[in-house]
């Protein structure tokens, strides 16, 4: 399988990342709902959704969320890039019928005082002319080719 | 609907809810999430890429939460079980028939690999005084959820900030 491997020295702050559009149905709500082992109603019943919560639809869940964010950065950085953090504040909720883009911009690009790449990304999800969701995330990548910031343990990785 | 009772205040703080995952991560339920989210990161997919990066199969780390939420159903259980039990006694003793999630953060430490059996705690940071939004009435919530290895070492916590609510009429 061939993958890209994004390095430390070769992304700038500023850079941004490539959209990434999903259109939205039940069935995508239902998936990740099951997929996270989300049994809870608002994620597969609408009556339930409707009725109970007060909004107009089945809504996608927080894991499904969080699993879409950490899709669309591994997306850009391939592999090798390991997950440091992540923090959203969903704004809004995702419905079936929405069209959900991801958007993300560098912030920062640095090494600790370890010798690890990290880079802090602002990441988005629009609905619309709507931010629904903000996230933040931190992502180590080798610093250059060769490197495998996944090797690290114990006092090497510093999230 | 009232202030926050003494005994709820008691629990912030409190390491509750300690136990170990129903299973052992296993690869069905990583290919059932990275189909939904139709994620083709060679790590879940590609036995020679998750050799040669990362040792062999990971989790994908935002799966963390998955390891931990109940049957729906299972033997000699009456009630239905539920997720980050936390929250579900916040809402009941506060007496918030509904509630959301607003903010979720989590921190990555050892990677989760298959076959990791995990164990994991809950902590209530902090609760609100009664606030209105544009739902209705109700309390915000601070929520901690630490996980490690059966290794005992962490991979990773987990924070959730949660909203409590009564509809307005």
């Amino acid at each position: 399988m061939a993958y890209a491997v994004r390095t430390l020295d070769g992304i700038k702050p500023g850079e941004q990342m490539p959209e990434l559009s999903i259109e939205v149905s039940p069935t995508t709500v239902v998936l990740g709902a099951l997929a996270s082992r989300d049994w809870r109603p608002m994620h597969h019943d609408k009556d339930f959704a409707v009725d109970r919560n007060g909004t107009r639809h089945v809504f996608i869940n927080t894991p499904h969320n969080a699993a879409y964010f950490e899709r669309f950065i591994t997306d850009w950085t391939g592999p090798y890039g390991r997950l440091a953090r992540i923090k959203f504040r969903m704004k809004d909720s995702v419905f079936p019928g929405d069209t959900m883009v991801f958007h993300g911009r560098v912030e920062k690009v640095e090494k600790d005082a370890t010798g690890c790449g990290f880079v802090d990304l602002s990441v988005w999800l629009t609905v619309g002319d709507k931010t629904t969701t903000e996230c933040s995330a931190r992502i180590a990548v080798p610093t250059a080719a060769g490197d495998n910031p996944w090797a690290r343990r114990g006092d090497a990785w510093n999230p | 609907m009232s202030e926050i009772p003494a005994d709820v205040q008691a629990w912030i703080g409190q390491k509750r809810y300690e136990l170990w995952g129903d299973f052992d991560v296993e690869r069905g339920y990583v290919f059932t999430s990275c189909s939904s989210v139709m994620n083709g990161n060679p790590l879940f997919w590609d036995e020679k890429a998750a050799q040669e990066i990362t040792g062999g199969f990971v989790a994908p780390p935002t799966m963390i939460s998955v390891w931990f939420r109940p049957h729906n159903w299972s033997p000699g259980r009456d009630e239905g079980a539920v997720p980050l039990q936390c929250h579900f006694d916040l809402k009941a003793r506060l007496n918030v028939p509904e509630a959301v999630m607003t903010d979720n953060a989590i921190t990555f430490y050892e990677p989760v690999r298959i076959g990791d059996r995990l164990k994991t705690h809950q902590v209530i940071t902090s609760i609100s005084p009664l606030k209105e939004t544009k739902l209705g009435i109700g309390h915000f919530w601070g929520l901690e959820v630490h996980y490690e290895n059966q290794r005992g070492e962490r991979v990773a916590i987990e924070t959730y900030t949660g909203y409590g609510y009564r509809r307005k009429k």
